[in-house]
């Protein structure tokens, strides 16, 4: 998984550095110039659209309504056919949209808040304190956190949004933090900290001012990298029927569509539809993610023909 | 040596988390499950089997909880899991021994696969920059990674099984047959882990490709590399003797960490597959609120997975001196 391609980008930290000034522009111009950016970037957006304004999409306003003819073939009524419940599959795809969004970014972005406070805090405060966070994270990187995160929503008896967005983030940060330490720790005795010191300034300006915007584009990857890790799992915990059994979401449409034997009575779009939404919005999250991994780590860009010669001596 | 003391200490300390987690999850849910699980379970199971799952998990108790938390510990270290509900009267351990080698042999050898063919596949990718493996590769892999493993699962069952009809879709061989070690049962065992193992490996190799393919590149910009070059080395020898050797040191740290990732997957495959591994049985046991079973297939799971990445930190010993000398 994407998880761990960026650790090629714990060595060159010099080549990052050089962006220190200029942060948001700098990376809308790299994911502007870059393919695989911006086609994660293109995906996202449609995915946003869709989960803020499913109207958009579809007629239907209740997709979890039984409303139609059970198990209808795809037609220009209902894109997709019904499921075998008698739902639209379209419309439960659109309406899907949200929840899976909001699951990804909310637990993404909770955890990579947490790597964030972690991974500095360990690589600023040095000595026994950043042995044992460098512990805590070493623990919660190896504990196999699936097995824990359905032990969890077992007994939580089927998680609401709540629980699920709880547990991914319990479980989903440890990989950030473990890279923003070493990419802190790699900073510490950089001549602009040091001269920021000298100055007199209090760590949290230290911190916030000087440390973190070296490393925007490492942290938009953790971002991306906690959101994919979202995406996926709450959509296997919805699947094996761990999730929210009042919403609609692709995770929970697959798992109605597994319970209905949709492959055995061939209603494959029941199942294609909405794996073909988790793997695209994956894609997306993924996609962005590698992207960022080749702003941060020039090295890994795709090279030009006309430069082939060079590298490859 | 004192890589491998922290790696062991890291073990033990991870291990212990767990348990504890483990220990306190039922314990602190709100609604109190456990009881629920035992008031459901009176009458089917024998008063004596429901004595011992009260005081395992805290029920009608007078012992206080610190105690019970070193009796819980002493049971799990010793392999005593109690009674499992679904499969009553066999003890957990029985159902565990049946679900273990179905695992460990499908994920097992699927994950040594995906790594060593996504390790050799990645040191070409990178060795061959702008090369036509290297510009098509990363964007296929970075999408394959990102798919859900249950859905390449299904989609494989749609086409092989459903569509095609050669492949069976379910179970880990054909029910009709006696386990034995005649070459049919063997066949029937091979041709039901094709399906999944094929599952895993398209999802998890391409983390394989892209890590060793990264290491490669920025390792082939590294001063040996040169030197070796200046000293008229085989283009073979600087590949497989300079570059893929420190290149896959990355790697086998990763390898530790994928596990988890693997894991997971592997339940939704099994799940899917309907695979009578641990996995499978993990779900078995949330379906049936069987909270005995759950928590032994948690504990099972973790200390399987802590196992191999010590078995990964002792090989980056054997194959790092900087690990060796470090400290």
């Amino acid at each position: 998984m994407t998880t761990f391609t960026a650790d090629a980008t714990d060595a060159p930290t010099g080549k990052a550095k050089r962006r220190r000034s200029g942060g948001g522009m700098a990376i809308w111009r790299a994911v502007r110039g870059n393919g695989k950016a911006l086609a994660g970037a293109i995906l996202l957006l449609v995915f946003t659209v869709a989960a803020i304004f499913p109207q958009l999409f579809t007629s239907v306003s209740q997709p979890n309504n039984r409303a139609y003819p059970l198990s209808l073939p795809p037609s220009s009524a209902h894109l997709l056919g019904t499921t075998a419940y008698g739902q639209d599959i379209w419309a439960q795809l659109v309406w899907g949209t949200r929840e899976t969004l909001v699951v990804a970014v909310v637990a993404g972005a909770l955890a990579s808040v947490l790597s964030v406070l972690i991974g500095i805090a360990a690589a600023y405060l040095g000595g026994i304190a950043d042995d044992l966070l460098s512990l805590l994270i070493d623990v919660f990187l190896v504990i196999p956190a699936f097995p824990l995160i359905i032990v969890i929503a077992a007994y939580a008896n089927g998680g609401n949004l709540a629980v699920i967005i709880g547990v991914l983030v319990i479980t989903g940060w440890s990989y950030g933090a473990r890279q923003l330490r070493a990419q802190a720790l790699s900073l510490r005795r950089r001549d602009f900290l040091e001269s920021a010191r000298v100055r007199g300034e209090n760590w949290f300006y230290i911190v916030v001012r000087e440390i973190l915007p070296t490393m925007v584009s490492l942290i938009a990857a953790n971002f991306l990298g906690a959101a994919l890790y979202a995406v996926l799992t709450a959509a296997g915990l919805q699947f094996i029927g761990l999730g929210s059994p009042t919403t609609v979401s692709w995770g929970t449409m697959l798992h109605w569509a597994q319970a209905g034997e949709a492959l055995q009575t061939g209603q494959a779009w029941w199942v294609v539809a909405p794996g073909l939404c988790i793997a695209l919005l994956g894609a997306g999250f993924a996609l962005l993610n590698y992207a960022f991994d080749e702003i941060a780590n020039p090295a890994l860009r795709p090279v030009r023909r006309n430069r082939r010669n060079r590298v490859a001596q | 040596m004192r890589y491998v003391l922290r790696r062991l200490v890291l073990f033990v300390i991870t291990l212990w988390v767990a348990l504890t987690v483990n220990f306190f999850i039922p314990r602190l849910m709100p609604g109190n499950p456990a009881e629920a699980m035992m008031a459901r379970f009176r009458g089917r199971v024998n008063p004596d089997a429901l004595k011992a799952l009260e005081a395992a998990f805290g029920i009608n108790t007078q012992q206080p909880v610190t105690v019970q938390y070193f009796q819980y510990l002493g049971n799990t270290l010793t392999g005593h899991f109690g009674t499992s509900l679904t499969f009553f009267p066999q003890p957990v351990s029985t159902v565990i021994l049946q679900a273990l080698p179905w695992t460990l042999g499908l994920v097992g050898v699927t994950t040594v696969i995906a790594f060593i063919a996504g390790t050799l596949i990645g040191l070409v990718a990178g060795w061959r920059r702008g090369g036509v493996l290297d510009s098509l590769l990363p964007p296929v892999f970075v999408i394959t990674g990102a798919l859900p493993f249950f859905w390449v699962g299904l989609l494989l069952i749609l086409l092989f099984s459903v569509t095609l009809n050669v492949l069976p879709n379910e179970g880990a061989y054909d029910v009709t047959l006696t386990p034995s070690l005649s070459p049919e049962f063997i066949g029937s065992v091979l041709s039901h882990a094709i399906l999944p193992a094929v599952t895993i490996l398209i999802v998890s190799i391409g983390g394989w490709i892209l890590t060793m393919r990264n290491n490669v590149v920025t390792t082939v910009a590294d001063d040996y590399i040169r030197m070796a070059r200046a000293k008229g080395l085989s283009n073979t020898t600087i590949m497989y003797g300079y570059a893929a050797r420190n290149a896959v040191l990355p790697n086998l740290a990763g390898f530790a960490m994928s596990l988890g990732f693997v894991v997971s997957g592997s339940i939704l495959v099994e799940y899917t597959f309907n695979y009578p591994g641990i996995g499978y049985m993990l779900l078995q046991a949330v379906d049936n609120q069987d909270y005995p079973l759950m928590q032994a297939m948690f504990v099972m799971i973790t200390v399987t997975v802590l196992v191999a990445v010590l078995i990964c930190d002792f090989l980056t010993v054997l194959l790092d001196p900087r690990a060796r000398t470090e400290g």
